[in-house]
C-alpha cells in the first residue's frame, strides 16, 4: 500500500475514531471522580493486611504478585527475542577490538563530562539498591530500581569506556542476574506453595509497617525482580551497543 | 474542563497512529507507536485521580488520607515494562531490516511489499 493510499485511508478513518472516542468519552465519570471500589478497598486494608506502607508495591508483589510473574516472563521472553534477533548471523563476524572501540567517545564529550559519568556510577548503583530494597516504604521497587542500577554501568558508556562497562558488568554476569531473577521470584511463590499452602502467598512475618524488614516477602521479590531488571536492561543495552561497534556487516550472504 | 485528560489520551491516540500511518522511516513508526501506548497512561491514570487524593505512598501521611486509586498505577506500571520491551524487540527488528534491505524506509521492505 503506498504512503499515500494509507494516508488517504487514515484522513477518513482517523477523525472516525475520534468521534467514536468522544462519544466514549462521555459516559465516563468526571475527571478526579473517581468511581471504583477496589481502590477504596485496597487503601484501606493494604497497611494492617500487609505492613506495607508504599500501596502499589504491596498489590504489584502480593495482590497482584501472580500478574508480576507473568509481567517477568514477558520481560524475560522479549529479551531472550532481542539476544536472538541480533545474534551474530553468518556473515557477520565481530571486528577487532581496536583502541578505536574503547576510546570512542560522544561527540563534545568534554573531560568534564566523562569525569562526571565515572563519579555517577557508584551513585547510580547506590541509589537503585535503595529503591529497590525500600520498595514495600516509600515510592519504588524492583522495577524502577532495576532500571536505576542498569544505568550505574552505563554511565561508563556515557564516559567513552565501553569495554570498561563490558568488565563491570560482563554478559555472563548479566544473563545470570536476570535468570536468577526470573527463577528467584518463581520459586519464592513455590516456597509460598509449600509453607502458606498457595502459590506466591506470603509465608514470612510481617513485621512493623515502615521498617526496613516488612511487609513479608515484599522486599525479597522486589530483589528478585531488581536482578532480573538490570539484567534484563543492560543485556538489551549492550546488545544494541555490540551491533554498532563490534559487528563488521559482510558483503555477500543474503539469506539471514 | 473534567474531560481534559482522556481528550488528550485521544489526541495522543490519534497522532500516534497519524505518526505510524505517514512514517517513511521505521525508527519513527516505533516511536509513534510509543506515542500511542502513552496515551494508555493517561487514560489510566485519569481514571484513578480522585479530586484532592494523594500518593497511595502512606510511609509519612496518615493511612486515612483520601488516596487516588493504587490500582490503576500497578497497571501503568505493567503498561511501562511492556512498552520498554516491545520498543526493544521492535528496535531489534529494524536493526536486522536495515541488514536485509540496507534501508529502513518502510517502502524498501521488498519482501514484504510483493
Amino acid at each position: 500500500m503506498s504512503r499515500r493510499t494509507r494516508l488517504a485511508m487514515f484522513a477518513i478513518a482517523g477523525p472516525g475514531l475520534a468521534v467514536v472516542m468522544l462519544i466514549g468519552m462521555h459516559g465516563m465519570p468526571a475527571f478526579g471522580h473517581y468511581h471504583g471500589v477496589y481502590g477504596l478497598l485496597i487503601d484501606k486494608i493494604e497497611v494492617p493486611e500487609r505492613h506495607a506502607t508504599d500501596l502499589v508495591t504491596a498489590l504489584n508483589f502480593d495482590i497482584r504478585a501472580f500478574d508480576t510473574l507473568g509481567e517477568e516472563f514477558i520481560l524475560f521472553a522479549s529479551v531472550a527475542g532481542v539476544a536472538l534477533l541480533l545474534r551474530k548471523l553468518r556473515h557477520e563476524r565481530e571486528g577487532k577490538r581496536s583502541r578505536g572501540i574503547e576510546d570512542h567517545s560522544f561527540a563534545g564529550a568534554s573531560a568534564g563530562l566523562q569525569l562526571a559519568s565515572l563519579y555517577l556510577v557508584p551513585l547510580l548503583i547506590a541509589l537503585g539498591c535503595y529503591i529497590v530494597v525500600h520498595g514495600a516504604l516509600t515510592p519504588g521497587g524492583g522495577f524502577q530500581g532495576g532500571i536505576v542500577l542498569a544505568a550505574g554501568p552505563l554511565a561508563i558508556l556515557l564516559a567513552g569506556r565501553y569495554f570498561a562497562m563490558k568488565r563491570l558488568a560482563p554478559e555472563w554476569m548479566l544473563e545470570a542476574s536476570e535468570a536468577i531473577g526470573a527463577a528467584g521470584y518463581a520459586l519464592i511463590g513455590v516456597a509460598g506453595l509449600i509453607i502458606a499452602g498457595v502459590y506466591l502467598k506470603n509465608f514470612l512475618p510481617l513485621g512493623t509497617p515502615a521498617m526496613l524488614l516488612s511487609a513479608g516477602m515484599m522486599p525479597i521479590n522486589s530483589v528478585a525482580v531488581g536482578l532480573e531488571v538490570t539484567g534484563a536492561f543492560l543485556v538489551v543495552w549492550t546488545e544494541f551497543l555490540d551491533q554498532e561497534l563490534f559487528v563488521e556487516r559482510g558483503t555477500g550472504g543474503d539469506n539471514a | 474542563m473534567s474531560f481534559l485528560p482522556y481528550v488528550i489520551a485521544a489526541w495522543l491516540l490519534l497522532i500516534g497512529l497519524y505518526g505510524v500511518v505517514s512514517s517513511t522511516n521505521l525508527i519513527r513508526t516505533v516511536l509513534s507507536l510509543t506515542i500511542v501506548q502513552s496515551s494508555t497512561y493517561l487514560v489510566l491514570l485519569g481514571v484513578g485521580y480522585r479530586t484532592g487524593g494523594k500518593a497511595p505512598i502512606v510511609a509519612d501521611i496518615p493511612t486515612s488520607s483520601k488516596l487516588v486509586d493504587p490500582v490503576v498505577q500497578v497497571l501503568v506500571l505493567t503498561d511501562v515494562v511492556i512498552e520498554a520491551t516491545v520498543t526493544a524487540l521492535l528496535l531489534a527488528l529494524v536493526v536486522q531490516a536495515h541488514k536485509r534491505f540496507g534501508s529502513i524506509r518502510p517502502a524498501d521492505l521488498r519482501a514484504l511489499r510483493d
